[in-house]
């Protein structure tokens, strides 16, 4: 028997960019940017040194929030918030699933296709906030334009992943169900449906827990709720207040949070 | 009762799948559709309720020409037509009852469908089915839930819930293990028997085709090379659809496995005594 020698060695070869001298030059160019980049940014250390003792305070606020004092505003701020956040998912995911259904292009012709993928760049081209303050300018200050912000946005984000998910159905079921003799609707209710209901509750409850996250920054605004109060409490330098604003935010996320996971295992 | 006649498909991709495929299938008659993969069977059983349409040429349902129907009238001709998948392709998430039942939807209006609703004949008959492959006690299971063999049996009572003149099943066993796929095979063969079904039945071993079926079509690279009886199937033949192999070993495997099978089947009735 003999042994032929095979190589001892063996390297990756390069995947990305074949071309050594690119991928040196590539990578050196980033490094230089990024160097030059980070030494423009220019820091105001003395500014710095003053605003350490504002964040103290802030802070300190933190540590002794007043949930006291502005308990009357807080709880009209809650309540404008949770309000907002649960009408507007549910406008939200109602408009949602059409809108899905017909950007997703295993389903619809190209024309509704198309449309409906307009819509949806569109809602997730305008960032809340920008929304929110063209809808403030609209329908006046409060929670209305706080309502239709969020079920804009909501309508971007559902759409977009539903649309996905239906893209990414086992279409053999869809198939076996077509061969029934079943119309476009039963094909929805019995293929696709069963397939994409998982998802779409655990989506849902996601955008929830994001909307009233967001119901807090457009208050900032001028869209209602709980923002609002918490914009008012910093610029009346109340940070006690406002530390307590914050504690009950972070609660109501965490607790929505929690609990959705729950329940989306549920549905699984 | 089903007639092809020039059939061809091109994809977009250009592939040609079928050139030129005609034949006929008389009522009662179980065809054999033989070939390596590849070699267009899946598409040439969709063609004919047209989930693939066909670029070229007719396909006669009696006196129906399917290929030439509107939307709402080829629903009307798919009911007709039953339909068995290689991966059983169940709504995995709908129970096993409901799958049943969608055999019905060319049948029912959307609210009764969207409803569960169905017509107590309806019901009684998906009973029935489930009764006849041996799952009635699973009936409110998920379809998840069971074995390969119980999803096939599921998908076989969906076949037959739709009443169908006419059974195309793709590959119904190539995702199961060797003795269940003969089960399953027997029972779809019983049930075209019962009934007087004609079926197109497609599967890549030829060798297991010539032995239960009584009408062989080899398919190869999308044209028919062969259409006769099972015994005309010898080694020629086999060779010119799939290439060379050793057809007398193979043809001693699939016998051997006839026979424990037959030895299984003398236990069992010898355990019941």
């Amino acid at each position: 028997m003999t042994e032929t020698a095979h190589p001892t060695k063996w390297k990756r070869p390069p995947i990305l960019i074949r071309d050594a001298r690119w991928r040196y030059a590539i990578y050196g160019g980033a490094l230089v940017y990024m160097v030059l980049a980070i030494g423009s940014v220019e820091v105001n250390w003395i500014r710095v040194y003053e605003g350490l003792e504002r964040g103290w305070r802030f802070i300190q606020g933190f540590l002794q929030p007043d949930f006291t004092t502005r308990w009357y505003d807080i709880r009209i701020g809650l309540i404008e918030s949770l309000t907002m956040t649960v009408t507007s998912t549910v406008v939200g995911v109602l408009i949602s699933v059409p809108i899905g259904i017909g950007a997703a292009r295993n389903l619809a012709p190209p024309v509704v296709y198309l449309v409906c993928r307009a819509i949806i760049a569109l809602s997730r081209a305008l960032q809340e906030i920008i929304i929110a303050i063209l809808l403030v300018a609209m329908f006046g200050f409060g929670p209305f334009a706080g309502f239709l912000t969020l079920s804009f946005a909501t309508i971007g984000f559902l759409s977009k992943l539903l649309a996905e998910d239906i893209e990414d159905i086992d279409e053999a079921q869809a198939e076996a169900i077509r061969a029934t003799g079943a119309s476009w609707w039963q094909l929805i209710n019995y293929a696709i449906q069963p397939q994409v209901m998982p998802r779409l509750i655990g989506l849902s409850l996601y955008r929830l827990d994001i909307n009233f996250r967001e119901s807090a920054v457009i208050g900032i605004v001028g869209a209602g709720g709980i923002g609002a109060t918490l914009n008012t409490a910093i610029d009346r330098y109340e940070y006690d207040s406002a530390g307590a604003i914050i504690l009950i935010i972070i609660v109501i996320v965490m607790a929505a949070e929690y609990s959705s996971s729950h329940v989306r295992k549920w549905v699984q | 009762m089903l007639r092809i006649e020039g059939l061809s498909k091109t994809y977009r991709t250009g592939d040609k799948a079928l050139t030129d495929v005609s034949f006929e299938v008389p009522a009662g008659q179980v065809v054999g559709l033989i070939g390596p993969s590849g070699a267009g069977k899946s598409t040439l059983i969709r063609c004919i309720n047209r989930l693939v349409e066909p670029s070229a040429g007719a396909v006669h349902l009696r006196d129906l020409n399917v290929t030439g129907l509107s939307r709402s009238a080829l629903r009307q001709a798919r009911r007709r037509i039953g339909m068995i998948f290689q991966e059983y392709a169940l709504v995995e998430r709908l129970t096993v009852m409901e799958n049943v039942l969608s055999g019905r939807l060319g049948y029912v209006p959307f609210w009764r469908s969207f409803l569960r609703r169905y017509p107590g004949e309806d019901v009684a008959k998906a009973f029935q089915l489930l009764e006849r492959v041996g799952l009635t006690e699973h009936a409110d299971k998920r379809a998840d839930a069971l074995s390969g063999g119980q999803r096939q049996r599921v998908g076989i009572a969906r076949a037959l819930e739709q009443d169908p003149e006419l059974l195309l099943v793709d590959e119904p066993t190539a995702s199961l293990d060797p003795k269940t796929s003969r089960q399953i095979m027997r029972l779809i063969l019983e049930i075209c028997q019962e009934r007087n079904l004609p079926a197109i039945i497609n599967i890549h071993d030829g060798i297991r085709a010539q032995s239960f079926t009584q009408r062989i079509i080899g398919l190869q690279a999308g044209v028919v090379v062969f259409d006769g009886p099972p015994a005309e199937l010898d080694d020629k033949v086999l060779t010119r659809i799939y290439g060379e192999e050793d057809w007398t070993a193979m043809r001693r495997g699939a016998s051997e496995d006839d026979e424990e099978d037959a030895r299984e089947r003398e236990e069992r009735l010898a355990g019941l005594v």
